[in-house]
């Protein structure tokens, strides 16, 4: 089983050569300190950044530099700032290579709902339905089941959504999943995660065909 | 040299009442126009409008004008973070319209450049879209958004001239360029008023010819949301 920096090291992997990425909140933040050291990789924050860098030293710290979080960060050389209007226009007009974000729920058919439950929490969808909308490579990174042990990867999503059929890949604790027409194929289990776990841990269809290799991190 | 400078902050919001609909630039506490909130804190007119991506924190920002009990309605893509906000919204008192970030954008966008409405595949398929109009384009479905109508925009620079030009800092730059020229009238305050010439016409972010006013800030916390650092190895 995989804690969230397991996730976050092998969604890396999935991170390419000349990619600009979009990283949510969370989970999806970690991934930039396992991306190879010998690719060239920009980051988004659709706040209004490109070439996102690591957070400042102490004391080096500048208010109106920020990432969507909130988060003072630095720039890298050929980073540049820019409005809403166009950081939407880089991510609507598919000009970002891979998105990757957290879930509440996601269902066989890549369904996603990550901003509301109704009655409990009302936080905003900021632009995750942006994202999830107009991404063609969109990356789940969360844990396989929610903190009472129920299934996240559901028949159909219970929660308001964020977006319909958009999800393509889910990287959890215990398992890579690609999402087919057919449902949620298994492409990989976790260290010490069996074939058999995670069909217990999945609510939707699962597809699990031929040996089902194990990570490699 | 058209000028927009006004000399003090309530020239800077004359005309400014009870029940009107606000755009306030700013992205969390970043590039917030802490000036003109501070002033329509004091001036405590009620049934606003606000148009903001965020609602600020409980004691800063528009967290201020909800403290009072300002606003009627918040339109806003993320309202974490703040406890009175939710309280009130839970409680019915606070109207909340929840919309997709980019949508936001391009809401004000199209008050500013002219268009009535958008297409967005934002929301497409979520509650976000229900009873708006729909119409697939090459495949693919998107909902149609209305330009915001808004009496006043409220946004934050980091320089500017008495031409209305104006010069954002960093991420502070935002929502404060979508917003000018997207209300009636569009208030520009600005850390650092410089005299007419001083700017580079190449650098300019925002010409002047959308804002109204502009004024110096008194003062700017630029309070910060999530401190993050790393250490020194």
């Amino acid at each position: 089983m995989l804690d969230k920096n397991g996730i976050a090291k092998r969604i890396a992997k999935e991170v390419q050569d000349g990619y600009y990425v979009n990283l949510g909140i969370g989970i999806p933040t970690l991934v930039a300190n396992y991306v190879r050291d010998d690719i060239e990789v920009e980051f988004q924050s659709e706040n209004g950044v490109l070439g996102m860098g690591p957070f400042p030293f102490e004391g080096e710290e500048d208010a109106d530099i920020i990432n969507a979080g909130k988060q003072t960060i630095t720039t890298l050389p050929g980073a540049s700032f820019f409005d809403s209007a166009m950081s939407f226009a880089m991510i609507r007009g598919q000009h970002v290579d891979l998105t990757i974000l957290g879930a509440m729920e996601v269902s066989e058919n890549g369904d996603i709902a990550n901003w509301k439950i109704p009655g409990k929490m009302v936080k905003g969808m900021g632009g995750a339905m942006d994202l999830v909308a107009s991404a063609e490579n969109i990356i789940v990174a969360m844990m396989h089941t929610n903190r009472a042990g129920e299934s996240k990867l559901l028949k159909n999503c219970s929660l308001p959504l964020t977006g319909v059929g958009c999800v393509k890949k889910i990287v959890t604790n215990m398992a890579v999943i690609e999402v087919t027409s057919k449902g949620f194929k298994l492409l990989e289990r976790a260290p010490g995660v069996s074939v058999d776990d995670i069909k217990n841990a999945t609510e939707g269809a699962l597809i699990i065909e031929g040996d089902i290799p194990e990570m490699k991190l | 040299m058209i000028n927009k400078k006004v000399d003090n902050i309530s020239e800077a919001l004359k005309g400014v009442s009870d029940n009107m609909t606000f755009m306030f630039g700013g992205f969390g506490l970043s590039g917030i126009p802490e000036n003109a909130i501070a002033d329509l804190v004091k001036r405590n007119i009620k049934g606003l409008t606000c148009i903001s991506n965020n609602a600020g924190v409980d004691d800063f920002g528009l967290g201020l004008l909800l403290h009072q009990k300002q606003i009627k309605k918040m339109v806003s893509s993320y309202v974490g973070e703040n406890d009175e906000f939710e309280r009130q919204m839970l409680s019915g008192e606070l109207d909340v319209e929840l919309i997709p970030q980019g949508t936001l954008a391009e809401r004000c966008r199209a008050a500013q450049a002219g268009f009535p409405a958008i297409y967005t595949p934002a929301g497409y398929g979520t509650e976000v879209a229900e009873g708006k109009e729909t119409r697939e384009f090459d495949g693919k479905m998107y909902v149609l958004e209305h330009a915001f109508k808004a009496d006043f925009a409220f946004v934050k620079a980091w320089k500017g001239d008495a031409a209305g030009n104006l010069i954002f800092k960093g991420t502070a730059r935002n929502f404060n360029p979508v917003m000018c020229g997207a209300a009636k009238i569009t208030v520009a305050e600005v850390e650092e008023l410089v005299p007419v010439g001083e700017l580079d016409p190449n650098q300019i972010h925002i010409p002047g010819i959308f804002v109204q006013r502009i004024f110096q800030g008194e003062m700017y916390e630029k309070r910060i949301e999530q401190l993050t650092v790393r250490q020194k190895a």
